[in-house]
């Protein structure tokens, strides 16, 4: 995203407090409108910002408690990757506050700054980096400004720390300052600190949601609740392209505590006085679909074969069809990987409470203003009169980006008049998810007598990722051809190989797909690092040095030069196999974000065994190293979970399967003892981390699976023959 | 139906139409404790952990007619931030949650293994905690209920000088 480009204006930065509050202030700004407003901020006169009924009332960033806590309205969502507190962090040095005293909550999306794209695409923490600091420190100086008057002293004789101003022996608090003011003076952006300023940029800083989240809290769109709530069930599909016909509801109609039956031309649900009661009478709905053709797994593998979909080169260098094409010495592999599902532990779901002229709808999503348009497009409204409320996130991953579930909760909400709960069961959960599509790799390569790549290409195959999914605009389709989502991570990174190319087939799958964290990267790694041992191993050279030797010597190739040798001299590698155990290495490049693994492995009870995991990535400034280390680890194991365990099938028309368990999963048992995560910052901004460090994992493990036994596993879940 | 309970210390008494209703609906939306969630409804995933009688119990598939006198313990009731469980004290320490939603549940599930087994080995702690988390959050856990077992002992200790 450019938006670190755009900068606050002045004209666009107009702040007002007083109307009777106390001691809070609010600064606003229309920093991530494409249709740029002049700016308006204000007030709010209590932690939860109140509905306002429409976009044109203030932006809120800031809010002072009046117990001097500053309260970070952000327009990006947490879902668990440690944004609240990274962007806490940014806030807090620029605004020179504590971070006892920085609190972090969701911006709704009638009063906040809600971003028109998405919380997605480990961008949150780059995005924000300029122009929160730009607010933050603006915000600081308009406090300095007005207690110079408020103290008769000058500005330049003012000290400020932990969110009180000292003058000599006078000290106010930042809450006393705004207290009353109507007329603030606008600074133009005042010079961003020296990062070797920064107490809390680049720190391990505890998560700020660390306790709420260790001791229970109602945190997530589930825990929502509202005064008079009902319950709402919704039935929904469990067959491939099923399009809902009609209902007898004639049973469900005399079920005990049963509110209303809701039949709408695209769906049938009920609504009840308590969950389980909703549930029940679920049941007896008798829901009426069409399905045109009973699909198998196997004819999902035919459809997503390399050479049935439309082509699209996305990278091409030098003129590799010369020395692919009848090549002698050609070396080809094929790669797959199986349907993804989400799984997040929370289901979709949401509270809503439609009245007269608005909608106040709280949920997990991903996407605020894209859930609010389509609620507002349903009810008829004005996108002003829904508000939608983002929750944390029971986990995201990409699974809400698309949110029709908002849209059924606030119709049934209106049918009866009262706040509806609903959410996803399980089953539907896994049998409605946005799955991750399955792909297909054929990979081509032939060497040059230095036993280095001559010539290499990647052909990926896969259902659509990106397209189709509300956040990107039509006209990407016809202008991109080739899916910016499926084709992540699927271009060679080797770019002193003289002669390469990338290959996108596109396919329609019958079933939803779309983002999975880190998109195509998971697969395409697997295929292009494991088929890069296999080249080291014909070429009989260590597969460390290997790619060392064909990479670029630019800034890209810098840095992932510098993360492939520390992990390499982290984790002490070696190419030979000690004590039954071998070690595997796989690198990529995403988003800017170059990542290199070690993996430690041996074969247990015939079970790969993976006993530790040395990770180095270069992020470029680790806002919060310790979670940063975080999203390592886990991506790891996540990685793991899907590439040696998950798949999902097609049965007779059904995906399964549909529940945790059968959908076998990494667990506790299978996560590696040993992680190591080596930082490296070779760049002077904070790029992307929730998403590289998943690549590289299922291509370490082959790789070292390989050395140990000589079998090459070219498809996820890697299982032993 | 009347059933008497005790959640967290306090008796409890609620009326149920459908005494099939899991007691995590009861927890959740009767006595408004949201801290235990719920996850796949079937017992399969520990969302829903807490405790009956001591025991660790998945509450999304146990019916609240069973529930009739016995003692509760939700994540609500295990600690708080001025006296928190040393289990509750490691996963503050070790700062393991991410998305957080699976957390209580294996914040339980430990408390009660280290119940039984006060020093867990790994392989221990691999038989017994078999949540699931989808943020993996595992190679934390591992260490956070390492150290609640230390921190138990400790306060043990203490408490016997």
């Amino acid at each position: 995203m450019a938006t670190n480009k755009k900068r606050i204006s002045r004209r666009r930065f107009l702040v007002r407090g007083g109307l009777g509050t106390i001691g809070i202030l609010a600064v606003g700004t229309y920093l991530f409108r494409s249709n740029i407003r002049r700016g308006l901020a204000g007030i709010a006169n209590t932690a939860d910002t109140p509905f306002m009924g429409n976009t044109k009332t203030p932006i809120i960033w800031f809010e002072v408690t009046k117990n001097n806590d500053l309260i970070l309205h952000s327009p990006k969502v947490e879902m668990g990757q440690g944004t609240f507190t990274s962007l806490a962090q940014m806030a807090a040095d620029e605004l020179e506050v504590s971070m006892e005293q920085m609190r972090v909550v969701h911006a709704n999306s009638s009063s906040g700054n809600i971003d028109s794209f998405a919380t997605g695409g480990s961008t949150s923490v780059s995005a924000l980096w300029v122009p929160l600091r730009e607010l933050a420190a603006t915000m600081r100086e308009m406090i300095k400004t007005e207690a110079a008057k408020k103290m008769k002293a000058s500005v330049t004789d003012l000290e400020i720390s932990n969110g009180i101003v000292t003058a000599g022996s006078a000290s106010m608090t930042y809450a006393d300052i705004v207290q009353g003011v109507d007329d603030w003076d606008i600074p133009d952006t005042p010079p961003l600190k020296e990062l070797k300023d920064y107490k809390f940029i680049g720190k391990p800083i505890p998560r700020v949601d660390l306790k709420d989240k260790v001791f229970g809290a109602p945190l997530f769109g589930m825990d929502a609740s509202m005064p008079g709530m009902l319950y709402g069930a919704v039935v929904r599909p469990s067959t491939i392209g099923a399009t809902f016909l009609g209902a007898d509801t004639t049973k469900a109609e005399q079920m005990p505590g049963v509110v209303k039956i809701i039949k709408e031309t695209d769906f049938v649900g009920v609504v009840a006085n308590s969950q389980i009661e909703a549930e029940n009478a679920k049941k007896k709905i008798k829901a009426h679909w069409k399905a045109d053709k009973n699909w198998q797994t196997a004819d999902i593998e035919e459809l997503i074969a390399v050479g049935k979909g439309e082509a699209f080169v996305i990278q091409k260098e030098g003129g590799p069809n010369d020395f692919l094409e009848d090549a002698t010495g050609l070396i080809q592999s094929e790669f797959k990987s199986p349907i993804g599902a989400h799984a997040q532990l929370e289901p979709n779901g949401a509270l809503a409470f439609v009245e007269e002229n608005k909608a106040t709808i709280y949920m997990s999503t991903q996407v605020v203003s894209i859930t609010r348009d389509e609620i507002a497009d349903r009810l008829g409204f004005d996108n002003e009169q829904v508000n939608i409320v983002p929750t944390f996130l029971g986990g995201g991953f990409g699974r809400r980006l698309h949110t029709p579930n908002g849209i059924q909760a606030a119709v049934m909400s209106k049918a009866v008049g009262k706040p509806v709960k609903c959410f996803f069961t399980r089953k539907e959960e896994f049998q409605n998810d946005t799955f991750r599509p399955p792909t297909h790799h054929i990979l081509k390569a032939t060497l040059a007598e230095n036993g280095l790549i001559e010539a290499i290409e990647h052909n990926v195959s896969s259902g659509d990722v990106a397209f189709g999914s509300p956040m990107v605009p039509s006209i990407a389709e016809p202008i991109l051809g080739a899916d910016l989502g499926a084709w992540r991570g699927g271009m060679i990174q080797y770019g002193a190989i003289p002669n390469y190319q990338a290959i996108s087939w596109r396919v329609k799958l019958p079933f939803a797909t779309s983002w999975w964290r880190s998109l195509g990267l998971l697969a395409n790694t697997f295929a292009i690092e494991s088929f890069i041992d296999e080249l080291a191993v014909k070429a009989k050279k260590d597969p460390v040095e290997f790619r060392l030797a064909q990479i670029q010597d630019d800034d890209r190739g810098h840095r992932l030069k510098e993360v492939i040798k520390a992990a390499a001299k982290k984790a002490g590698w070696t190419n030979k196999v000690i004590n039954e155990r071998a070690m595997g290495f796989a690198a990529s490049t995403d988003a800017n974000t170059p990542c290199a693994q070690v993996v430690e492995v041996s074969i247990v009870d015939k079970e790969i065994k993976v006993h530790k995991v040395t990770c180095a990535m270069d992020p470029g400034i680790a806002v919060n190293p310790d979670q940063v280390r975080a999203q390592c680890e886990g991506a790891i194991i996540m990685g793991m979970s899907a590439s040696m365990h998950e798949q999902m099938f097609v049965e007779d028309g059904q995906l399964q399967p549909t529940i945790y368990g059968p959908y076998q999963m990494a667990l506790m048992k299978h996560a590696p003892k040993e992680i190591d995560v080596v930082l490296l910052q070779n760049s002077d901004v904070p790029g992307a981390v929730g998403e590289p460090p998943l690549g590289p994992i299922a291509a370490a493990v082959a790789n070292a699976v390989f050395k140990l036994t000589g079998q090459r596993l070219r498809e996820m879940p890697l299982k032993l023959a | 139906m009347t059933i008497s309970l005790i959640v967290n210390g306090a008796p409890q008494t609620v009326e149920i139409t459908d005494g099939n209703t899991p007691l995590l609906w009861v927890v959740r939306d009767l006595l408004n404790l949201k801290g235990t969630k719920f996850g796949c409804g079937k017992a399969a995933c520990g969302a829903c952990t807490l405790h009956v009688d001591g025991e660790a119990i998945r509450s999304c598939s146990y019916p609240i007619k069973l529930a009739e006198g016995k003692t509760i313990t939700t994540i609500e009731g295990l600690g708080n931030e001025q006296d928190p469980h040393p289990v509750q004290q490691a996963w503050i320490e070790e700062i393991v949650p991410q998305c957080g939603y699976c957390q209580p549940g294996f914040m339980m599930a430990t408390a009660a293994l280290l119940n039984i087994i006060p020093e867990p080995t790994d392989a221990d702690i691999d038989q017994n905690i078999i949540n699931v988390c989808r943020c993996a959050t595992y190679y934390r856990m591992r260490k956070a209920i390492h150290r609640a077992a230390a921190i138990q002992k400790e306060t043990t200790a203490k408490t016997k000088e």
